[in-house]
């Protein structure tokens, strides 16, 4: 009994060194998936080694990437945003009906940057303002958005894009990479900061962890919901300019689908579902592991409709990965 | 310091010196979590009819024992005998089963689902077409909740109770199991006075139908009350055991902490200075009404009442989570309006929850992310994050509250009780306010570390901050308050100067029996 001592405790800052803490997360996982891809895609085809067929692939990824960037936010928040391939439709439709009008590239790409952050307020004010469910409520602006672009293209389309506009889409700034691709890297470090560098990011982690906890600590929730809808919006106005200026043309068909392939991106990338966790890092990794077996899938002929059972499936999967592991580790 | 510890073959009838047969015995368990061994080759028995304390410091081990006996946990080591046979818990419903039921520390109930439905979740009653059996569900939990006095309706859905009835309500939901052994973790945390007496007459009541009881508190008057053994863990390891009330506490503490701890509330002597905050007329729709109350610097002004009394709302109300209906708010001379927390922290009026899990911590995140977010300004730079400050300021929170943790990046979720506590006040601290809320403080934290955040609440009052303490435990409310304001039934029912301060005053005005 009289064998103890009051040693001083004294806690370190972190658990193991920095290498182990790396190699155990989810992006050098990933990382080494989209390694392998890479290599069996170089065995697989002899095309896929080329430089320009592999900038070409790029773009398999890059506009969705941009979005996705926004939706990690969003969903790391607690919410998620499904009506974003539905604001590219409409703001294509916006730049295309006003280039009609002969409005030209500086104002085309304000409107579709203009119709986006209007269509994110809108999400933003129903959700942060109304507190509704994100879900519901972009589940109900997805048909919103599409089905104004419907009503005004009906089966038409528009085409008439001047000619300095193709340039977001199709031009390159040095060598084989794309505006596309220098606009999706200078994102990836934009959003990576803003995520994991400053305050606001904080209050994102932190909004998704415990919403109670994040309001009784004086975190605006309301406002920050808000700016990330804005946000997501917005992004989606600029992977509209993006893709329209890369097909010339808009439909209102234009980018279906593209929602969920958003999503599973982000979901790939070690966002959880749920809230509260993951990286950018582990975004620009998804990106580059979608666009790469979409581009492999690509050059091995394979139909487009294997390509959404296979996005399909990898979201399934991604989703229950972690859920699955969790429990053995819990039964062990 | 040993107690008898032979075993017999079951007499049947407890001897009155010598213990009969353990009804559980545990022995060599270990747990590892990384970084920490929370339970190092630990020895436990329980005796039918007797109610052996567990006592230890935050973060000694005690919740993970709890967690392997309700078969949570897998422990790394070790096995566990029920009478005598071993046994080994695939799954909690598994020690249920087994005989096993516990309060947990942290018991996890549904705000959407009715109080009888969470007190019977997993266990309900069916009728004998094999459905669910409503009535008897609502019958059993009415008599559950009348045993502990309380008039909770059990068909209400639990969003709409106040902590404390939740407390009762996870206590109801542990004794509406059938089982021999009885597990208490820190029941009493929350509890005033008269709740606590109520639960005494439950556990006499459990003891002499023979059940074996493990009661965990930090409290030694309670210790003293119900338990006639006890065992103290000290850094994942059992120390000492021993019988009641043989053992003097002084003696435990000593154990359980290495040194001499004073049980007295280190009330500095304090400048009293002019008023900073005052409260006119604060009323809610349905939980308070015209309270009304001066604070001035360096001055405690101690709030106590029964559960529902209205105190935990009044003070979210000041700190702008919830909205008053009526009143006005004066901050040194200027009339405030607060529409959300970040009013008031903006303002200098911070708040300090009871319920550190759902208001107070974002659980997976690191212990020092947590500390920092409200102090977030200071710590960064222009926006942006500035970690190493980040730790800093952690660490210097950390030490001064003597927290236990494997590293200050872990996440806080993985701390145990009082340690989750510590990182709550801490936080608070951090943002040097000038008016502090804080709601039951020192609720989970051991006996030494009390002492550190009491003298901790002195000093702050010493320079100059204005502080108002929420307790439910009348020796806190008594040492360390200048005066106290007694709610009874959302009302102030009395404002008591400290020459006036005595137990039975406070009771008697928080019970309204004159
Ligand atoms: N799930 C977990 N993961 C990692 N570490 C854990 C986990 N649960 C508990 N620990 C650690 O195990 C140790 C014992 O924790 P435990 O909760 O058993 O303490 P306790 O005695 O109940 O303390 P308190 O009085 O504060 O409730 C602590 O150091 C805690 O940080
Ligand atoms: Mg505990």
């Amino acid at each position: 009994m009289s064998d103890v001592t009051n040693t001083k405790r004294v806690i370190p800052d972190r658990l193991g060194t920095k290498a182990s803490r790396i190699l155990a997360s989810w992006e050098v996982l990933l990382f080494a998936v989209a390694v392998a891809i890479f290599v069996f895609n170089a065995l697989a085809s002899p095309y896929f080694l080329d430089v320009w067929n592999l900038s070409d692939a790029t773009f398999n990824f890059t506009e969705k990437a941009m979005i996705a960037f926004a939706m990690a936010l969003l969903v790391i928040a607690g919410e998620i945003d499904l009506s974003v391939a539905a604001i590219i439709a409409l703001a294509s439709t916006a730049m295309g009906g006003a280039a009609q009008m002969g409005i030209g590239t500086a104002g085309l790409v304000a409107i579709g940057l203009g119709v986006g952050l209007a269509c994110g307020a809108v999400n933003g004010l129903l959700v942060s303002g109304l507190k509704l469910p994100s879900i519901v409520v972009t589940i109900g602006t997805m048909s919103l958005f599409r089905g104004i672009s419907y009503i005004v293209l009906g089966d038409q389309a528009y085409g008439k894009y001047p000619e300095s506009f193709a340039f977001f889409g199709q031009g390159y700034v040095v060598w084989a990479f794309s505006f596309e691709f220098v606009l999706f890297a200078a994102l990836a470090i934009v959003f990576a900061i803003l995520l994991h560098a400053t305050n606001f990011g904080r209050q994102i982690f932190v909004i998704g962890n415990n919403e109670f906890a994040a309001r009784f600590s004086g975190i605006p929730v309301e406002r920050v919901k808000f700016i990330l809808f804005l946000l997501t919006g917005l992004m989606s106005g600029v992977a509209a300019v993006c893709l329209t200026s890369r097909l010339g043309s808009t439909r209102p068909s234009i980018a279906q689908g593209w929602e969920l392939e958003v999503v599973t991106m982000v979901v790939l990338g070690g966002i959880s579902i749920l809230g509260g966790a993951g990286t950018i890092g582990g975004v620009v990794i998804a990106a580059f592991v979608m666009g790469l077996v979409t581009f492999g899938l690509g050059l091995l002929n394979v139909p487009g409709i294997v390509m959404s059972i296979f996005v399909g499936l990898l979201l399934i999967i991604t989703i229950a990965v972690p859920i699955i592991g969790r429990r053995i580790r819990e039964m062990r | 310091m040993n107690g008898a510890m032979q075993t017999h073959n079951r007499p049947p009838h407890p001897a009155p010196l010598e213990d009969p047969a353990p009804i559980l015995e545990m022995r060599g368990i270990s747990q590892i979590f990384p970084g920490v061994k929370a339970l190092d080759t630990v020895d436990i028995k329980l005796f039918p009819g007797e109610v052996t304390a567990l006592i230890g410091e935050n973060g000694a081990g005690k919740s993970t024992l709890v967690k392997i006996l309700t078969g949570i946990y897998r422990p790394n080591e070790g096995e566990i005998l029920i009478d005598g046979q071993a046994v080994s818990f695939a799954n909690a419903q598994a020690a249920i089963d087994a005989g096993v039921t516990a309060i947990h520390q942290e018991t996890v109930l549904f705000d959407d689902l009715t109080v009888g439905e969470n007190i019977f979740l997993g266990h309900a009653p069916r009728t004998r077409f094999g459905m669910i059996d409503w009535r008897e569900i609502n019958n059993r939990s009415l008599g559950l909740l009348q045993a502990l006095e309380s008039e909770i309706d059990p068909t209400i859905r639990l969003r709409d109770l106040s902590i404390a009835q939740r407390h009762l309500v996870a206590i109801a939901r542990a004794l509406s199991v059938e089982a021999r052994i009885v597990i208490m973790d820190e029941p009493t945390a929350a509890l005033s006075r008269k709740e606590i007496d109520d639960l005494f007459r439950i556990i006499e009541g459990l003891k002499r139908q023979g059940k074996a009881i493990l009661f965990i508190s930090h409290k030694f008057d309670e210790v003293y009350e119900i338990a006639e053994n006890f065992v103290v863990f000290r850094d994942g390891r059992a120390v000492g055991h021993g019988k009641l009330p043989e053992t003097p506490q002084q003696d435990i503490v000593r154990l359980m902490v290495g040194r001499d701890v004073k049980d007295v509330f280190p009330k500095v002597k304090v400048e009293i200075g002019a008023p900073v905050l005052r409260v006119e007329g604060f009323t809610h729709p349905t939980e308070f009404r015209d309270i009304f109350f001066e604070l001035r610097r360096g001055e405690i002004l101690g709030v106590y009442g029964l559960i529902g009394a209205g105190r935990s709302e009044l003070c979210q109300a000041l700190f702008g989570v919830t909205r008053a209906s009526a009143g006005r708010l004066v901050l040194e001379d200027t009339p405030i309006s607060i529409g959300s927390s970040g009013d008031a922290i903006r303002a200098g009026i911070v708040y300090v929850p009871e319920e550190r899990g759902r208001h107070g911590l974002a659980l997976p995140m690191p212990i020092f992310q947590n500390m920092s977010l409200p102090s977030l300004s200071r710590t960064s730079r222009g926006g942006f994050l500035k970690a190493a400050n980040e730790l800093a300021l952690a660490r210097k929170y950390a030490e001064r509250l003597d927290l236990r943790a494997a590293a200050l990046s872990v996440p806080v979720g993985t701390l145990s009780g009082g340690n989750q506590q510590k990182v709550v006040i801490g936080k608070w601290l951090a943002t040097k306010p000038k008016v502090i809320i804080l709601d039951e403080p020192t609720k989970g934290i051991d006996i030494g570390s009390k002492a550190a955040v009491h003298g901790f609440i002195g000093e702050l009052a010493s320079e100059g901050l204005s502080i108002i303490m929420v307790s439910s435990e009348l020796p806190e409310i008594l040492g360390m308050s200048d005066r106290v304001m007694v709610m009874r039934e959302g009302l102030a029912a009395g404002m008591f100067d400290r020459e006036q301060l005595s137990a039975e005053t406070l009771v008697r005005a928080a019970t309204g029996n004159a």
